[in-house]
């Protein structure tokens, strides 16, 4: 039943905020606050008391793989079920989505001052959705939250945002975010169907669970067509170059808690879905896609560092470093090593981290400058408080400075990859210069260089400042304690790599067999 | 030993801590004090383990915890201390000790001290994990560290956008050279199955032979990473401007620690270099060629502080070129008797500048002799040992024990470059002393100059001019059972000749220095004044002009690309579909005129087609 609370909460707690508006501006903050607070302690208490560690990496049943189980009927003519699961790895997402949902909640304390109580409807229903997505294994089930977390971001886009660099409206930023998430959500919707449907020739009887479907038989060529049904889905939400188009607007033109939350954790319930339901449902089907899928991630790495060289606005800017460093999880996700996936996992949190950081730093900066173009910036340093200290930090976060989070999970990445494809490791390896170049660019533009006007700028008051200090100390923390977090995910990591080499095994001895 | 060796780095990360989160509440001499005093007390740490070292030598090892645990990847945070280890830890709390120290004369005029403390305390700290980290990963740790350090603290002065531009350079440049280290340690793990150091150097001639394609793959691209870090060609562009921090930084980062950290890379390593001797051949070729072009480009430098980059080029190319003789422990001794001199040269090079307000161009200096007897006597000595004036010099014995092994090893044209070099050396110091100090005084920031005073300003002086003598070479680094030792029993005669020609080479270049600069100075001006002679100097003062080739190949076709890529070419592709609805949807409400005679029309032509298709289909 702690399973549907999770889920429930932010859904009551966002009705709470709505209606709580009348009672004044705060008691909405303070409710959300109080909500994600609770779906928070609720995850790290479940991460105390399970045991999610694989002692013994050898053994491992399918019986084992759930920690926790929760499943009723509810459209049984169809076999769907609302059947919940959760593993080390939904465990983790769902604590970043508490932690990161409590960041957003208090980094849009000042900067929302209009409809406060529906504004905090919203980003309580998008968390709620993202909560099912990460404990859905029904696919059904997963369909209807993984839609249900755009409608609320549509809102929050399209009401609360901010007009574009290019004379953009917040409409249109939105419109494209939810035309090219909803459009390749139905062919994931496809490809569910696709697979029940052989499901139901092979057995006569429809399911939709996860554990049925694992195990379907299918050709080669079906296989792959429901296969990419699926990373298409996932790809565009990842997002993957060259269907990256909505990030950048989106991100840009989203309040700050928008772009924390779909930096944060929007773009990692893609590489959820992957490592979820692509990668084991298609196996094989995975396998040979997998030098199509690295090859995409290079791309994804370079174009993306490229285009983030060129950014005017810094928001922007951070989106586009996003679709560099989800090249490097693409690529870890088809490699499909142990150490590649558990970098995978760190990678995603330590990205959630530094990007929410980012774009936290970038609201503050908007707030108090009133622009987000970098070209009216400069000299900043003196006369910010500690705002250019922290940007400092979390930059050198997302160039992959060694100590923080990111720099262990891209290492695990390029480390566990290059058994697998030296030269695309190679290749990503020069991503990292380009990192630096982005990276170092923002700094020089936004804080040094001289000083443009002497008027004096607000520094970080106590709420922003213990708000970025938290932020980073978990970022140093999983920098040089990421044990933490990997032997909660090892379990199901190694699940995931071994079907994954399973496949590999298949296919590479398929032609001896033939002949 | 487990009790005090993390002291060593976690002293100066205290510092760093207190020095951050302070938030301004700390002053001008707090903040100093903290700085100094971290790095000091690492310094006293450094000397009782010294002590027990000597007492009884080995290899020291500390784990502190498991950084990391997936599978056969097991990185940890592990320290280990053995001779080459302590040697460069003593370097750094040592000299770095009195460059702190130092610092807290040279800054005091400056804003924002607390941050220049909490970046040098930081470097300090990550140098230090460099050296002790018993694993590749800590290893690379450290190496980052250092680069961030090194790229805030050229940035210091962040209000001159060049020092930005300068630092942000010099990050990219190591930047590149760390990619190659990083796709080495793939390399490494994927063919050794572990990252540990010791471990490492006892698999590799178990896994490879010599000259195994793949060991001289790994050791290429250990290569590059050295390369970027310790400003050797083609990587060696970021040092000079590196200059633009402020003069402790230029001594501590730029002269005596961080940019060695590529030959304590390649000595570290050395049994994976030894494996692969067309790399470590390679090594030598380029530290010689790095020490000779940078040497033709000290000669013809203004800024004093250029002329300090231009020489470390050279003398770490000297010891590259020691590393790829295979004389892995004379390149060490080198290394630290370089520490010692050129953090002297820098230093007083720093007194020079604060004391002229901040003038650094030799051609508005000169004459200061008399008006700064302790920043001279630095030169004088500093420079004695720069150009290894036989007998009583550090520089003399460091240089002559490279020199010497590479003739054994029979690398004669490693050896003539080194002379070449040396007589190099010998006319750009000259150089520079006598254009800072003799003559005429060339401005009046010169002529008022103010000399520094007290112990903060004297102590590191004179402990690095004593440092710097034949006393400094009297310190022998450990080395025995960490690299070969190198045979020379039975060459005494040699050894002589040899020194003979070495400081016959080195007074040659001062006395054709002194000829030059003292007495022939029009003469001189003459010739670089029009035609060849410009020609020259313009090649060497841009040190032969590869900045502008990267400038040409790199750095403006990537700009390009950035430029051409801005607006987001595959986004307006796809933002091609919701154009083309747009056109229909305007072609389609064009045609909702309201008009009953058009809709008539439209609606008899409709049918036609519709009946003409039925009846010629059926």
């Amino acid at each position: 039943m702690t399973l549907v609370w999770l889920i429930l909460i932010p859904f009551i707690g966002g009705l709470l905020c709505w209606k709580a508006e009348r009672l004044g501006e705060m008691a909405p903050r303070w409710i959300a606050l109080g909500t994600m607070g609770l779906v928070l302690l609720i995850t790290l208490g479940l991460w105390f008391q399970g045991e999610y560690h694989l002692p013994d990496p050898t053994a491992s049943s399918e019986a084992a793989r759930w920690s926790m189980e929760w499943r009723a009927a509810w459209i049984p003519r169809f076999g769907i079920e609302v059947h919940l699961a959760l593993d080390g790895l939904s465990l983790v997402l769902i604590a970043l989505t508490g932690f990161l949902g409590v960041l957003a909640v208090l980094c849009s304390w000042n900067e929302i001052v209009r409809r406060v109580g529906f504004f905090h409807l919203n980003l309580l229903w998008i968390l709620g959705g993202v909560v099912g997505v990460f404990l859905a294994i029904d696919l059904f089930l997963f369909f209807f939250f993984w839609e249900m977390m755009l409608v609320p971001m549509y809102f929050l886009i399209a009401l609360w945002g901010h007009s574009g660099s290019e004379g953009k409206t917040r409409i249109t930023a939105a419109t494209k975010f939810f035309i090219y998430t909803q459009a390749s959500g139905l062919l994931m919707l496809v490809a569910i169907l696709g697979l029940v449907f052989v499901h139901h020739a092979n057995t006569g009887e429809y399911s939709f669970s996860y554990d049925d479907l694992r195990n379907t038989p299918l050709s080669d060529g079906l296989a792959m067509w429901l296969m990419l049904g699926f990373f298409i889905a996932f790809a565009v939400k990842l997002p993957v170059v060259p269907l990256h188009g909505w990030l950048p607007d989106a991100h840009a033109q989203a309040p700050t808690a928008g772009s924390v939350d779909l930096a944060g954790i929007l773009l990692k319930t893609a590489a959820y879905g992957m490592l979820r339901f692509a990668l084991p449902l298609f196996p094989e089907a995975s396998q040979a896609f997998a030098p199509v899928a690295m090859a995409l991630g290079l791309i994804g790495i370079f174009y993306g560092a490229v285009l983030a060289c060129g950014q005017h606005d810094v928001k922007r800017l951070i989106a586009y470093t996003s679709i560099s460093h989800m090249g490097f999880v693409l690529i870890g996700i088809y490699a499909g090593t142990e150490l590649a996936l558990q970098g995978v996992v760190m990678l995603m949190v330590a990205h959630a981290f530094s990007a929410a950081g980012l774009f936290i730093l970038s609201g503050q900066l908007y707030e108090r400058l009133h622009t987000r173009d970098m070209r009216e910036m400069g000299g900043l340093w003196g006369r910010l408080g500690s705002l250019p200290g922290f940007s400092l930090c979390f930059v050198a976060a997302s160039l992959g400075m060694p100590g923080t989070a990111n720099f262990v999970g891209e290492f695990m990445v390029l480390f566990g990859s290059f058994a697998v494809a030296p030269w695309v490791v190679a290749t990503a390896s020069a991503g990292l210069v380009l990192a630096a170049i982005y990276s170092l660019l923002l700094m020089q533009r936004v804080h040094f260089g001289p000083t443009q006007n002497d008027t004096p700028l607000a520094g970080l008051d106590r709420r922003e400042f213990f708000m970025m200090l938290g932020l980073l100390a978990l970022v140093l923390l999983f920098g040089l304690y990421p044990q933490l977090l990997l032997n909660t995910t090892d379990a199901a990591m190694l699940e995931v790599q071994r079907l994954f080499s399973a496949a590999d095994t298949l296919i590479t001895t398929l032609p001896t067999g033939v002949a | 030993m487990s009790l005090f060796l993390p002291l060593t780095f976690l002293l100066p990360l205290a510092g760093t801590l207190i020095l951050s989160l302070s938030r301004g509440r700390l002053g001008r001499a707090d903040s100093a004090w903290v700085g100094v005093s971290s790095v000091g007390l690492a310094a006293v740490v450094t000397a009782l383990l010294t002590w027990t070292f000597l007492a009884s030598p080995g290899t020291y090892e500390v784990t502190l915890w498991t950084w990391i645990s997936v599978g056969d990847f097991q990185p940890t945070i592990g320290l280990a201390l053995d001779g080459l280890s302590l040697t460069m830890l003593g370097i750094i709390t040592g000299v770095g000790f009195l460059i702190h120290l130092f610092a807290a004369w040279y800054m005091h005029g400056e804003s924002g001290i607390t941050r220049f403390y909490a970046y040098m305390n930081l470097f300090v700290f990550s140098m230090v994990l460099l050296v002790l980290g018993d694993n590749l990963l800590l290893l690379f740790l450290g190496w980052e560290g250092v680069g961030l350090c090194s790229y805030l603290l050229i940035g210091y002065y962040y209000q001159t956008a060049a020092n930005g531009w300068a630092a942000f350079k010099a990050f990219i440049v190591t930047r590149i050279g760390d990619v190659f280290l990083a796709i080495g340690l793939f390399l490494l793990f994927r063919e050794l199955g572990t990252l540990d150091i010791s471990e490492l150097l006892q698999r590799a001639p178990q896994v490879w032979a010599e000259g195994d394609a793949t060991v001289e793959l790994a050791a290429l691209l250990l290569l590059g990473g050295a390369l970027g870090k310790s400003a050797q060609l083609p990587l060696h562009t970021w040092l000079a401007d590196a200059m633009a921090g402020p003069t402790p930084v230029s001594a501590l980062i730029h002269a005596a620690t961080m940019v060695t950290a590529g030959v304590y890379l390649i000595a570290r390593l050395h049994g994976v270099f030894l494996l692969a001797p067309d790399v470590l051949y390679l090594t030598g070729v380029i530290g010689a060629l790095t020490l000779l072009l940078a040497g033709f480009a000290a000669l013809a430098q203004t800024d004093i502080k250029r002329v300090l980059a231009y020489s470390t080029m050279s003398q770490i190319g000297y010891m590259f070129l020691a590393l790829g003789a295979g004389a892995f422990d004379a390149a060490i001794f080198h290394l630290m008797t370089h520490a010692f001199f050129k953090a002297l040269l820098f230093l007083s090079a720093g007194a020079v500048i604060v004391s002229c307000h901040h003038e650094q161009d030799m051609r508005r200096l000169g004459g200061l002799w008399r008006r700064l007897p302790l920043a001279y006597a630095g030169f004088v000595v500093g420079g004695a040992a720069l150009a290894a004036l036989p007998l009583v010099t550090a520089g003399f014995y460091s240089k002559d024990e490279i020199l010497f092994q590479t003739l054994l090893a029979g690398q004669g044209g490693l050896l003539l470059a080194g002379l070449i070099g040396a007589f190099l050396t010998s006319i750009y110091t000259l150089r520079l002393i006598i254009n800072t100090f003799h003559g005429e005084m060339k401005s009046d920031n010169a002529r008022h100059a103010e000399p520094g005073r007290g112990l903060v300003h004297g102590v590191p002086l004179v402990v690095l001019a004593i440092l710097s003598t034949f006393l400094g070479a009297w310190i022998t680094p450990p080395l025995e059972g960490v690299l070969l030792a190198a045979e020379e029993t039975g060459h005494g005669a040699l050894h002589t000749t040899l020194e003979i020609v070495a400081a016959g080479v080195a007074l040659a270049g001062i006395a054709l220095g002194a000829w030059l600069f003292l007495y022939r100075r029009a003469w001189l001006r003459e010739q670089v004044a029009q035609g060849w002679g410009a020609r020259l100097r313009t090649l060497w003062y841009t040190a032969w002009g590869l900045d502008a080739f990267f400038d040409r190949t790199l750095v403006r076709p990537y700009q390009g690309l950035v430029g051409w890529l801005r607006s987001d070419p595959i986004d307006r592709t796809g933002s091609r579909v919701a154009w083309l609805a747009g056109v229909m949807h305007r072609g389609l409400s064009r045609t909702q005129t309201g008009r009953l005679r058009w809709y008539a029309t439209s609606m008899v032509i409709g049918a036609t087609v519709v009946l003409l298709i039925l009846t010629l289909g059926a």
